[in-house]
């Protein structure tokens, strides 16, 4: 039974409007009220997108055992010539349905919990404003049905996250923030496009379906064309892959994203952990197909990539003493986690176990991490600090917030039954089955997960009461209903059969569930929580005991292995001294120099020729009759 | 025909009259003093006229009638020029051409 999916379309259409409504006439309309239609509006997205999920993967989407693509909509956007035109369509297969469910999930949740946390803020409408056009761009990309549709929302997304972090626009660390993460994803962008020319050019394609058809010649050709040791197509598609690092906070571009917790929480938790910060792994999943049929290079520096990433993220989150750095550097070690899964996946049956973990995973960690990040919130709410040192105790207080982390603290540290324990154990056992290496570090990961996660947990809400100077308060209605919200989701998610939906051939397959892998896991997960517990439970001074028993490496961690630092030297030393400086002095003397010779010569010239301009009646005549005197005499003597 | 005198000659005075009115106009800085050197420019164009058509056509009037022309218009730009030199002098206190250079600007 065919059914048509047409009205996906509505759910980025409404977006928009509710931006443009919300973005032009919200200074006139009550801040309620502006709040009011874009949370409407993005649960109306939710609606449909639950619609579209329950009629896809329950109804028409399977057909002869294989999960359909199909494209309701698509016209012509710009048309440049006949063999360069660029397409705007909304494309529905399994990863983009579970990503409608995911951003509209989480968004409606954001929207929800801001109006308890924003209330009262400068800015209250403007910032439901900035939320639409983020969802609008995020969906856009997401239903992308090509490459360019999809890089063009790819820089709408990035914009979006530029105007939240930089919410908070009179304070300056906001402001820079901000501008660090559009340039350094802009920077990673460029690599993006540079790929995308490089594929198009080969392809003459911009389509997701035409690129991923097998029986595309193009493909065999750019494999075969060979550039510095590579095929052109690996070139190209690790090109992409910079721009999926970029997003998603991949080492080494990276640095963008703790700073980016400058924004307000809800922004956090729904941009920077579930929805925005996992287009990377999103963008690689969508050009999966090409990634591990014709360049399983490219995909080797992807799994390699998101190896390392995830394991130093882990060391930087054990020191960190903010609450939402921590967060973040926990959220980069789980994108490293499905960036790792769809390295070490391979294409059909159980050999795509990576790939359906990667986006099991990340549909789960969307779930957890959104929780995560809006339950620090609540506790920043309830005693006005980022920083752990200022919180103590809290579970009397916030009895709510305190079940709902502790939720998602076990679901992201592995324990059964909640959901980052399913996806994580395919995970591992995709990791296992391709690279030792890979299987122990990630395992060694989850076990600094653990750690700490239960670190941020036990110092917040147990330990010692701190005086705090007014008495910390249960968030407001909207903002623990989210929280529950996504705590029953988290709950409830695992469960769900996700290689019977996902897989990289659309080919539905049963995974097993896989003891020797789970046990480990879970093993390393509770060993985790428990030295954190010793440590973090009572207050006692081991823990700054451990950290002073180590001072380097302690520093190492805490000044996040001196990244920043790295940066700032190669950027002012390197960069502003061996190629700005001498790029600025060509353009001074020389373009600028070229420009200031030639209005000096004119200059000069002027000078020497004014003064035959005297408005001396008779130096004109004499000028005058000399000349018909000489014309005289040349005619008479010279033309005879 | 004036006996003993033949058109070279007028044609000589002519030039010499010509030439010192040139001389004049160029080197002289009082206005009145090139008003005067211009009369002589045109008053030896005059001589001119008035010479070749005696000397080339006795019969014709038009050499007459132009410089008949010459004069009357020669009489009526001294009228206009001296009016104008009027006004010089009473804007600039002055008639000395070198000064009188505002339109330059």
């Amino acid at each position: 039974m065919q059914v048509d999916f047409s009205y996906t379309l509505w759910i980025p259409l409404t977006l928009f409007a509710s931006f443009l409504v919300v973005g032009l006439f919200g200074k006139q309309l009550k801040p309620m009220l502006s709040g009011a239609i874009a949370t409407l509006t993005i649960l109306l997205g939710m609606v449909l997108s639950y619609t579209a999920a329950y009629q896809y993967f329950l109804g028409s989407g399977l057909v002869d055992g294989k999960y359909q693509t199909y494209i309701p909509y698509d016209m012509e956007w710009l048309q440049f010539f006949d063999t360069l035109v660029i397409k705007m369509g909304v494309l529905i297969d399994p990863i983009s349905i579970m990503m409608l469910v995911v951003v509209t999930t989480v968004s409606a949740m954001v929207h929800i919990y801001s109006f308890g946390y924003m209330k009262g803020e400068d800015g209250f409408e403007r910032f439901f404003a900035f939320l639409s056009l983020f969802s609008f761009s995020m969906i856009g990309l997401v239903i992308a049905t090509n490459i360019f549709q999809m890089y063009i929302f790819w820089e709408l997304v990035g914009v979006s996250s530029f105007l939240l972090i930089g919410f908070y626009y009179k304070k300056p660390s906001a402001v820079s923030a901000s501008k660090k993460a559009f340039i350094v994803t802009r920077f990673a962008d460029f690599g993006f496009l540079v790929g995308i020319l490089v594929l198009s050019y080969y392809t003459k394609t911009f389509d997701f379906q035409e690129l991923m058809n097998p029986e595309n010649a193009a493909i065999g050709n750019m494999v075969g064309i060979s550039f510095m040791g590579m095929s052109v197509l690996s070139w190209a598609l690790l090109l992409i892959f910079m721009g999926g690092a970029g997003k998603s906070a991949m080492f080494p571009l990276h640095i963008w994203l703790p700073d980016a917790m400058e924004g307000p929480t809800p922004v956090s938790a729904l941009i920077h952990a579930a929805t925005m910060v996992v287009a990377g792994v999103y963008l690689v999943a969508r050009l999966f197909g090409l990634y591990v049929l014709h360049a399983p290079d490219a995909l080797a520096i992807v799994a390699g990539v998101g190896a390392f990433t995830s394991l130093f993220a882990a060391l930087i989150a054990v020191t960190q003493t903010d609450i939402k750095r921590v967060l973040a550097f926990s959220t980069m070690s789980q994108i490293g986690y499905m960036m790792l899964a769809l390295g070490v996946s391979g294409y059909g049956g159980e050999e795509g176990l990576g790939f359906t973990a990667s986006m099991f995973h990340l549909f789960t960690h969307a779930m957890f991490k959104a929780l995560l990040f809006l339950g620090a919130g609540a506790v920043i709410h309830a005693v006005h600090s980022n920083d752990m040192g200022d919180m103590g105790g809290l579970r009397k207080y916030l009895p709510i917030t305190h079940i709902t982390f502790l939720i998602a603290a076990l679901a992201i540290s592995g324990i059964p039954p909640f959901a980052g324990f399913f996806s994580k154990d395919e995970i591992l056992a995709a990791a296992f089955a391709s690279n030792q290496l890979y299987f122990w570090t990630e395992w060694a990961v989850a076990g600094l997960t653990a750690f700490y996660m239960f670190r941020l947990y036990f110092n917040i809400f147990w330990g010692n009461d701190r005086d705090y100077e007014h008495k910390p308060h249960e968030a407001p209605f909207s903002m623990s209903f989210a929280l529950i919200f996504l705590a029953i989701m988290t709950s409830i998610v695992g469960f769900i059969p996700f290689s019977n939906y996902v897989s990289p051939d659309l080919i539905p397959y049963m995974a097993h569930f896989h003891w020797n892998i789970a046990i480990p896991s879970v093993a390393i997960g509770i060993v985790g929580i428990v030295i954190a517990a010793i440590l973090y439970l009572k207050p006692k001074s081991t823990a700054d005991k451990i950290a002073n028993a180590m001072p380097s490496l302690y520093k190492l961690s805490l000044r996040k292995f001196y990244i920043d630092e790295i940066y700032f030297w190669v950027t002012h030393t390197i960069i502003f001294n061996a190629i700005s400086q001498p790029i600025a002095w060509f353009d001074k003397k020389v373009v600028d120099g070229s420009m200031d010779g030639m209005a000096w010569v004119t200059n000069k010239v002027s000078d020497k020729t004014k003064n035959l301009q005297s408005g001396q009646l008779q130096q004109y005549a004499f000028v005058m009759i000399a000349g018909v005197v000489g014309l005289a005499l040349f005619v008479l003597y010279y033309l005879k | 025909m004036i006996e003993g005198i033949g058109v070279t000659d007028f044609l000589v005075v002519s030039t010499i009259m010509f030439f010192v009115g040139m001389y004049g106009f160029i080197v002289r800085k009082n206005l009145i003093t090139i008003l005067m050197s211009v009369e002589l420019v045109l008053n030896s164009v005059n001589i001119n006229f008035v010479a070749f058509n005696k000397y080339l056509y006795p019969d014709l009037l038009q050499g007459y009638m132009i410089s008949l022309f010459v004069i009357g218009i020669a009489a009526a730009e001294a009228a206009v020029a001296i009016a104008i030199i009027l006004n010089v002098y009473r804007k600039l206190q002055g008639i000395d051409v070198e000064h009188i250079n505002t339109m330059k600007h």
